[in-house]
């Protein structure tokens, strides 16, 4: 059980360097470690004492217990998805970094009210 | 039919690839393919909501059948409520797109941007039709992320920030999302929607459910931007391109943040009375704060995004108040009229909204500010524009005969009749609230004294075009209340909703 | 772009291929072993990305590049539709249908259309992770040119 409250602590830290970070390349690391913490998680959830990986091949042991594939599965798509918004994210920093001159949140203020 | 369903998905998603490749090569063809495309499922839809669509049709991708009952496949499911979800994406997405035809010509980089919103149609085609919580969580990233590429598209400061902000608590709505989602696999060792429901009900609800429920509503809070969690909205959908916000704020958040969340808590969740609760309030929160935080704007784009978290609180106050009665055994005609007038609410939302929109993308295109003490006097050089903006107002204002008029006193009767005074009270008072800020919107865009040197000519025919398709929408659209048309798109919606168990049945119950 | 020493240049060149081959082999194995077309595809951009950064490039031909990533991943992705689609068109009707012949377990050429996928699906995501090296590595080359 401690596991699982250890990944909901990952996410918290996370979380946390979200919101205290001024800078956006730490806020993008920041948010990187929460999104692996749900994938933690996923990993946790497959997972079977003395599981064997879910592949068919020759030399299986008799009535093999596998661990659940489909967490695995879930875990690779969202890994993508993941991917896909880190690139995002730090294609909008640089971006920004370009226009202002720096990564600082304190000075990226333009949209007020 | 059925095996038409697929093509909500196959189509944008087919055309999102083919424009980087063609659209080099032959001119015009990102334009014309996307209108194709989009035009051709509006159709579709219509047929299915009149007359194609006799029952729910379930569609296993990859034609893989239930094992000893238990569904392996990714379901999609077009009911009453899917159809007419897919009917306010495509239908505003098709205007949208004409819109963008003219519009876009100050953008370089046309290609990338009519690939990006078919990939968001294509994605928010998918969550409405998914019937699988995984599945449901990937169409909604694809979504979002092209929705975060197009909100940042004018590369300018404020664009950039935006979507950065935007991205960031996006990407953490998504995150509880996927939490959820792992925590429900957990428990229940499914993904599909309707045996998630089946193995719910078996079990009483206990405080991991509850903790999961609440990570639900958050993240998909988030995405529709309810009021504690609104703070990127007014940010990206004013800094969005203005056939995006459109998209954004018409689309967007019904798609994957109302929808999903009505989806999920009337069909896969039991119903409690605290959740029940908790989404009433948040909605009652978002109606009242919403409006309160337009009215000292001055950037046209913010205010109308900020009219659009207090629309959205009426529809969830009505949704809300429709779980209420449902859960505590209140009159079921109450219930099914106050979810019936925030369904309602949605399409006409949508299309006020969106033409709203469209309107500041026009007055933007001609005259390059957004600021409402910079304009003024534009009703002579802009009579399309200013005529059809009137309508919006006075549709989203609630002022009969338009749309919005309609659905605002059938929650408000609904409210009364279901004794929630308190709630029908504070939607009269935003209502007010809200016809004041269009007043100050109209006044000082169209009729002061003008205050710009050069002389400024009407916007381009296919904005014009799809401005008025929308206005009509607008007085069209009142006809929903009146029976015969109401029977044939609004109750089958509603009636998902309420039969909250029959979502299961036609899934499993094959 | 400079390029990088002839010590690096070289063994970049000699160790590119093995990686290429590698990811190769993950892709086409995708249905038998762990692995697949995301971890294939992504090994196979590796081996590009590591030519690109030891020989360097021109800003006009990282760009041409960069054009041609981006149609190889678009027609990558079409090709995957087409296939699923013809799943629709063809046989039970049913989209992302499994048409062709399952063949036996544990050999190369079976289970259907799975390896079709994951051969184009890893083409797609290799072409996908160069584009978006390209594409941050362009704009950091036009910024120091300014």
């Amino acid at each position: 059980m401690t596991v699982y409250f250890m990944c909901f602590f990952l996410f918290l830290v996370g979380l946390y360097g979200i919101v205290t970070r001024r800078n956006l390349i730490k806020i993008v690391i920041s948010f990187t470690i929460m999104e692996f913490s749900v994938f933690l998680f996923f990993a946790l959830i497959g997972y079977v004492e003395n599981g064997v990986a879910p592949i068919l091949t020759k030399n299986l042991p008799e009535n093999p217990v596998f661990v659940d594939p489909l967490p695995q599965a879930m875990v690779l798509t969202a890994i993508v998805i993941g991917l896909a918004t880190s690139a995002m994210l730090l294609a909008i920093a640089i971006r920004i970094y370009k226009k202002y001159g720096t990564f600082d949140i304190r000075e990226i203020n333009n949209l007020r009210g | 039919m059925s095996s038409l369903v697929p093509l909500y998905v196959i189509l944008p998603l087919a055309s999102a690839f083919l424009i980087p490749v063609f659209g080099r090569l032959v001119k015009g063809f990102q334009k014309a393919l996307l209108t194709l495309v989009l035009l051709f499922l509006t159709i579709l839809t219509f047929h299915l909501i009149f007359g194609g669509l006799k029952e729910p049709v379930t569609y296993q991708v990859g034609g893989w059948s239930p094992v000893e009952g238990i569904p392996i496949a990714i379901y999609l499911v077009l009911d009453g409520l899917s159809a007419f979800t897919l009917l306010i994406v495509n239908l505003i997405g098709l205007l949208a797109t004409f819109f963008a035809i003219s519009y876009i010509k100050r953008y370089t980089a046309q290609n990338n941007f009519f690939a990006l919103l078919s990939l968001m149609i294509a994605g928010m085609n998918g969550v409405v039709l998914t019937g699988d919580m995984f599945n449901m969580y990937v169409f909604l990233e694809i979504a979002v992320i092209a929705s975060y590429a197009l909100v940042a598209f004018g590369i300018e400061k404020t664009e950039l920030e935006a979507s950065f902000k935007y991205q960031v608590l996006g990407g953490i709505a998504s995150l509880l999302i996927l939490l959820a989602i792992g925590m429900l696999y957990w428990k229940t060792g499914t993904l599909n929607l309707a045996d998630i429901s089946g193995i719910l009900k078996e079990e009483p609800p206990d405080l991991f459910l509850t903790f999961t429920q609440i990570l639900l509503i958050s993240g998909f809070g988030m995405k529709a931007a309810m009021i504690p969690f609104h703070a990127w909205l007014p940010d990206a959908h004013s800094s969005a391109p203005a056939p995006i916000s459109a998209m954004l704020s018409g689309v967007l958040i019904k798609a994957v943040g109302i929808y999903a969340l009505l989806r999920l808590f009337f069909n896969m969740f039991a119903l409690t009375y605290e959740i029940s609760l908790v989404i009433t309030v948040i909605g009652a929160l978002s109606m009242v704060i919403g409006v309160f935080l337009a009215i000292g704007q001055w950037d046209l784009k913010r205010l109308l995004a900020y009219h659009s978290i207090s629309q959205m609180g009426y529809v969830v106050i009505a949704v809300g108040m429709g779980m209420i009665l449902m859960v505590q055994g209140g009159d079921r005609s109450v219930a099914a009229l106050a979810i019936a007038g925030g369904l309602f609410h949605m399409i006409n939302h949508a299309v006020f909204k969106g033409l709203l929109f469209l309107n500041a993308g026009a007055i933007e295109y001609v005259t390059g500010t957004r600021n409402l003490k910079m304009m003024g006097g534009l009703f002579k050089s802009l009579p399309v524009t200013s005529t059809t903006s009137l309508g919006a107002s006075l549709s989203i204002s609630g002022i009969p005969p338009f749309n919005g008029f309609f659905s605002k006193l059938i929650i408000i009767v609904a409210a009364i009749k279901g004794e929630f005074y308190l709630l029908a009270i504070l939607a009269v008072l935003v209502s007010i609230v809200t016809l004041a800020s269009f007043m100050k919107f109209q006044r000082y865009a169209f009729f002061n004294k003008s205050t710009f040197s050069k002389k400024i000519r009407e916007v381009p025919f296919a904005m014009s075009l799809s401005m008025v398709v929308l206005v009509v929408l607008c007085l069209a659209l009142s006809l929903l209340i009146f029976p015969g048309v109401r029977e044939v798109m609004l109750t089958p919606a509603v009636d998902v909703l309420m039969e909250t168990s029959n979502y299961a049945t036609i899934i499993t119950g094959m | 772009m400079k390029g990088l020493t002839p010590i690096v240049k070289k063994v970049a060149q000699l160790m590119s291929g093995i990686i290429c081959i590698y990811g190769i082999y993950i892709v086409v194995h995708g249905h038998l072993t762990p692995g697949g077309a995301f971890a294939g595809g992504i090994i196979l951009a590796g081996a590009f990305i590591l030519l690109i950064l030891a020989f360097g490039s021109e800003v006009v031909k990282l760009r041409k590049e960069e054009t041609g990533s981006s149609v190889t991943e678009s027609l990558s992705i079409l090709a995957t539709l087409i296939l699923a689609t013809a799943g629709l068109l063809i046989g039970s009707k049913v989209f992302f249908n499994d048409y062709l012949p399952k063949g036996t377990v544990g050999e190369l050429v079976s289970a259907g259309a799975v390896p079709l996928y994951n051969i184009l699906i890893g083409i797609e995501v290799a072409a996908a992770i160069i584009t978006i090296f390209l594409a941050l590595i362009i704009f950091k080359e036009e910024e120091e040119q300014r």
